[in-house]
């Protein structure tokens, strides 16, 4: 039973919840399994909440025996990505700095989904402090891509996409500072929105680029992220940058699978040179599926993208230097050397050089320099403006399109290892996620196929305008309802079985 | 000629509070370099008339009602310290001995 159970989407699972046909702990239990049998390979997972997973669980199944109404999720097991805190589960950020530490508050994030009755079965693995784009930053190991174990599963929520695609939870949480969702998606075949930037509460959320971050959902299924952003979405008062305006309708858009007189337009910017064949293939096929259900597809030009990536490799350090300051071994998190003879900076030091991995110390220098006096208006404040080109060139850019796309990725997953000595390589992988960050607008990946020469998922990105995010459902469901029906079935029922244990 | 050099790179990371071997303060003075190199390319591109973006999604004074609400006792504020005394954090000495 369990076999199948797990394949199911959220939404079907949802409904068998609903009809009594399995109970939210024997799903619990059943994906509890499929870690066990899998998880030893894929390494998705950093910490399993076993415990709180199946109360949490029973306590769903006991209000719905007793007639309660529910939220649809409600018993649907989910895998958090380990930057958000969960009260008194281990949260480490992928980082040994934070190792063992229990945080003492609720993420507003887990707050919702612990509401909604959603099933967190536990914390995945990331690149440190959020911090890459293959999970192979983390101090505990890489995660590796369920569709081929020797490559990355994207970053920096590898664990979340992979758990996905290893079909070990039916919904993730992810978090994207440049990319950190929709790349993930795209390398392993999955779903992963960044909501526009304050739609979800960055409360609990630790920081890596505070104007930068944000939640989102993550699934197999567009209807299925629907479902879980309208749990995680919501103004909260406790996040001054969360905004204060009704969550649109993304289940409903998602359902809409009608895009007839759309118009959408593709960033000429985001593709061509650098962007491998395959994934150019299966780009231009998801467009000409878009034209096939209506829509009319148009060339845009948004000149600045151009220097986004450098933009943001001033503007992401710059913050990070400043954010990371807070790990100082004084309050929590691991303390090294303090033996008594040690002054508290040196103890500080000493920490910190063990505490952090070296992209984390490469970005707090390179931040700590742009910062600096005589360098901020050559680096961070040209970053700034840059900002705001790139920000115009969307305004125009929506003023003549409802949502604009591209790949998600120049490249399907890489093997792993392959980039890790060539940071200036690595942080091209993001070339087409980060201006959406920079702007503050939504994005979405979701699979377009998998490319002829290597057989890996393709991932295709819509941008929507700030808060518009529906908008990105609307085109997102359609697509992938097109996409299904001509491959007849969903991409992920492709992957390649896992060797079970 | 480099744009950073390898005493720099060691003064930023006596600022950064980062304690680094020789080792590694030679590799990342060179990635610094490279790295460098490639974000310079943000300079000049935007002319003097343009303004900064510091938030996507502009804000100003955002306040929440002065209201008393729950926060962590002090058990739970101290949960995670590395090193306690009473209902304080206990750090190693901040001034010198004389």
């Amino acid at each position: 039973m369990s076999e199948q159970i797990i394949h199911q989407t959220a939404a079907q699972m949802s409904a068998d919840l609903a009809s009594g046909s399995v109970t939210a702990v024997e799903l619990a239990n059943a994906h509890f399994d499929r870690i066990a049998a899998v998880d030893g390979d894929v390494h998705a997972f950093l910490h399993l909440d076993r415990e709180g997973a199946l109360a949490q669980a029973a306590t769903v199944d006991a209000s719905r025996k007793a007639g309660e109404k529910l939220h649809p999720l409600a018993g649907v097991p989910l895998a958090l990505k380990d930057v958000l805190t969960q009260k008194g589960v281990p949260t480490t950020c992928g980082s040994k700095m934070l190792e063992g530490w229990r945080p003492p508050y609720d993420s507003t994030v887990v707050t919702n989904l612990k509401k909604a009755g959603v099933v967190i079965l536990g914390k995945t693995n990331m690149d440190e402090f959020a911090m890459g784009s293959s999970t192979e930053n983390s101090a505990y190991g890489p995660t590796h891509n369920p569709w081929d174990l020797s490559r990355i599963p994207g970053g920096s929520g590898g664990g979340s996409s992979a758990a996905l695609a290893a079909f070990e939870a039916p919904l993730a949480i992810g978090t994207d500072t440049g990319g950190s969702i929709r790349q993930p998606a795209a390398v392993t075949g999955t779903v992963g929105v960044k909501p526009t930037y304050g739609a979800v509460s960055r409360y609990g959320l630790v920081a890596f680029s505070s104007s930068l971050d944000q939640a989102g959902p993550c699934a197999r299924t567009v209807l299925d992220t629907a479902m879980l952003h309208e749990v995680i979405a919501g103004y909260d008062p406790k996040d001054s940058t969360s905004i204060n305006a009704p969550v649109g309708k993304m289940v409903e858009a998602a359902k809409k699978l009608d895009i007839k007189g759309m118009k959408i337009g593709v960033v000429k910017e985001l593709s061509g040179d650098g962007y491998q064949a395959g994934v150019l293939t299966r780009f231009n096929e998801a467009l000409e599926a878009l034209v096939a259900a209506g829509a009319e597809i148009v060339e845009v030009s948004t000149p600045s993208f151009e220097y986004a990536l450098a933009a943001y490799y001033l503007i992401a350090p710059s913050e990070t230097s400043s954010n990371l300051a807070r790990f100082d071994s004084m309050r929590y998190g691991i303390r090294i050397g303090d033996d008594g003879s040690r002054s508290a900076e040196e103890v500080m030091n000493m920490t910190r050089e063990v505490g952090f991995g070296k992209e984390v110390k490469r970005r707090i220098i390179l931040g700590t320099y742009a910062l600096s006096s005589g360098y901020y208006d050559a680096y961070y404040g040209s970053a700034q403006k840059v900002r705001t080109l790139i920000k115009r060139d969307y305004e125009a850019a929506f003023a003549k399109v409802d949502v604009l796309v591209s790949p998600t990725c120049p490249t399907t997953a890489f093997k792993i290892g392959e980039k890790s000595d060539d940071p200036l390589a690595m942080y091209l992988n993001d070339v087409a996620t980060i201006p959406i960050n920079l702007a503050g607008i939504g994005g979405m990946s979701l699979p377009c196929g998998l490319a002829p020469e290597d057989g890996l998922p393709v991932g295709f990105q819509i941008m929507s305008p700030a808060l518009k995010d529906e908008l990105m459902y609307q085109v997102g469901g359609t697509l992938e309802a097109a996409l299904e029906s001509k491959w007849g079935k969903p991409l992920y029922a492709s992957a390649p079985e896992l060797a079970v244990k | 000629m480099a744009a950073i050099s390898r005493e720099e790179v060691a003064h930023l990371a006596r600022l950064a509070r980062i304690e680094m071997t020789d080792a590694e303060l030679d590799h990342l003075a060179s990635e610094m370099d490279l790295i460098l190199e490639s974000v310079s390319r943000v300079q000049g591109v935007a002319g003097a008339d343009i303004p900064p973006t510091s938030h996507a999604i502009a804000m100003q004074n955002v306040m929440r009602p002065d209201v008393v609400v729950p926060s962590l006792t002090p058990e739970e504020a101290l949960s995670g310290a590395p090193a306690r005394e009473d209902d304080r954090f206990k750090v190693p000495q901040i001034l010198g001995e004389e």
